[in-house]
């Protein structure tokens, strides 16, 4: 028995006193949940749709656009999830001349929900993201960077629980090495922390403490490198467990539909990404059950 | 009764997933409430955007030629032209030499107005100058490097291949390069890490970073020279 049903059929029966009639069927039947995540990454401040002349995008993406799928998926299902992961800086002249100002006011009226952060947010150092944060009201959310010496301090946060009708879902963010990738002088004293082992510890506590129905990576680590020595989606999901979803940026990688992968329990972990520029918006619907009517049988994966 | 609740196992697991990729596109209507949002930003960075710099009067792309490229040299000799002195100022002696990376030239210039746009298309990137100390032996690896053929845009150095592609020579400001004597290069901080594989500025002697991004060095050049026709020349050729 399950805590959640038992409330929600006690109200719905009104007078109802003790369960001893409901069988265990009839109490899960209505409560399948429909949960939408929508994802985008890279945008790399292309607030405008890309120009006419551009060789390969003309004319695609635009923030604006953006909004109106945005709004007719939520009129479709209102509980719905917006996720971002990372880079959202830098790109056009929007960032040069506003230094991410336009874009997380954009991504905030858009009713962002959640995003972390790629190697070219710090493009203005810790400094010049710091600055922007009173533009976003949406969550930063950042597993392994540790920005205890920085300004960033307490700006962001390892991850968040989101609840939609009733389903607990657990996002959390993780960030790609920035040594190489990024100055110094403009990450500062952020330490990056191995993706593998904070995975480990975030997974367990959204799932044993937190309660999550659903986990969520946004991963701006890259989808696939040839070499396995460097950490990809492919690997963060295969070598962790308790993901759901890996919705993954940095390589720009243009999925159809995401990819299945299997984790260290043997379970299967969905990675996506949508290419770069707001050319693409990502959606994954995810149809719920309790988990008691689910016990002997798998996920479909209609993808 | 039924309230057995302690149990801390998750409540519901999905049951089916779906997956689409929605692309935005021209059939999509923008939002006019964004697009309003915007409007007094894009107006002042189209206004920015639009200032002229410059006059080109032909067009010129990195694909014009092979080995050199007017457009690549007027790259590599912009950064020597105004690089040089802040690095003199700092160092009291001036730089030998530039190397820039052929994937670095983002954009073609066209014939006409030279804008800030163009440059910000040239250069989008934020890449910095950055002037190593390499040796004898850094240097012969860098002309081993460059004589694969890529037009990478240098400057004050030369390059020579013979008929059948091998390296015949490579000298810096007209000298051949001493096993025991250093050497200053100028170049971009994502080279200086090991960028296009330029694996040879990894570990230099010293180095030292300038502070200057390749791109506002550009629309310095762009405002310091009235007109922009470089041409290709023989800083690096292969024989016939
Ligand atoms: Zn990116």
């Amino acid at each position: 028995m399950k805590r959640r049903n038992f409330i929600k059929q006690t109200a719905a029966a009104g007078s109802l006193i003790g369960l001893g009639g409901l069988s265990m069927s009839n109490l899960s039947t209505s409560e399948k949940k429909h949960i939408t995540i929508l994802h985008t990454n890279d945008v790399h401040s292309h607030i405008e749709p890309f120009p006419l002349n551009d060789p390969k995008y003309a004319n695609q993406g635009g923030v604006a656009r953006r909004l109106t799928v945005i709004n007719k998926i939520r009129t479709e299902n209102p509980n719905t999830l917006l996720l971002d992961a990372g880079d959202i800086f830098q790109g056009t002249p929007y960032f040069n001349f506003y230094g991410g100002e336009l874009e997380f006011k954009l991504m905030s009226m858009l009713g962002y929900d959640a995003a972390t952060l790629g190697n070219h947010d710090f493009d203005n150092g810790v400094d010049g993201l710091y600055a922007q944060i009173p533009h976003a009201k949406f969550e930063l959310l950042s597993a392994n960077y540790d920005f205890t010496n920085t300004i960033m301090d307490g700006h962001t946060k390892p991850y968040r629980v989101f609840i939609k009708d009733g389903i607990k879902i657990g996002v959390f963010g993780i960030g790609i090495e920035l040594d190489g990738l990024v100055n110094k002088r403009m990450y500062k004293e952020t330490k990056y922390l191995n993706p593998i082992e904070i995975t480990q510890d975030i997974t367990q506590k959204l799932r044993q403490e937190e309660q999550c129905d659903l986990v969520i990576c946004l991963s701006h680590l890259g989808f696939d490198y040839g070499d396995k020595t460097i950490i990809s989606d492919q690997i963060l999901a295969q070598k962790t467990e308790g993901i759901d979803l890996i919705i993954g940026g940095h390589t720009h990688t243009f999925l159809d539909k995401p990819v299945i992968a299997q984790n260290k329990a043997g379970q299967f972990v969905l990675i996506n990404q949508v290419g770069w520029g707001g050319i693409n918006l990502g959606r994954v619907d995810f149809y719920l059950d309790s988990s008691k009517n689910l016990e002997h049988s798998s996920t479909v994966f209609a993808i | 009764m039924l309230l057995i609740i302690g149990c801390k196992q998750q409540q519901y697991k999905p049951e089916r997933i779906q997956a689409e990729l929605v692309p935005v596109d021209i059939n999509i209507k923008s939002d006019t409430t964004i697009t309003s949002f915007i409007a007094p930003y894009k107006l002042s960075v189209d206004k920015a955007m639009d200032s002229v710099l410059a006059y080109a009067p032909n067009s010129l792309t990195k694909k014009d030629s092979k080995f050199n490229t007017a457009i690549g040299n007027m790259m590599a000799d912009a950064v020597f032209e105004l690089a040089n002195p802040i690095f003199k100022k700092r160092t009291g002696y001036p730089f030998n030499a530039v190397l820039l990376n052929y994937g670095g030239i983002r954009s073609p210039l066209n014939q006409g107005d030279i804008t800030t746009r163009a440059a910000f298309q040239l250069m989008p990137f934020e890449n910095e100058v950055v002037v190593v100390e390499l040796s004898g032996y850094q240097m012969k690896e860098m002309f081993t490097y460059l004589s694969h053929g890529t037009a990478h845009p240098i400057s004050n150095m030369q390059i020579i291949l013979n008929k059948d592609g091998s390296l015949q020579k490579g000298t810096i400001q007209g000298h051949d390069i001493i096993d025991n004597e250093t050497y200053f290069v100028a170049t971009s901080d994502y080279l200086q890490k090991g960028g296009d594989n330029m694996t040879f500025l990894e570990k230099p002697i010293s180095i030292l970073p300038l502070d200057y991004k390749i791109r506002n060095l550009l629309i310095d050049y762009f405002k310091k020279k009235d007109t922009i026709a470089p041409v290709r020349d023989n800083r690096f050729i292969k024989e016939n």
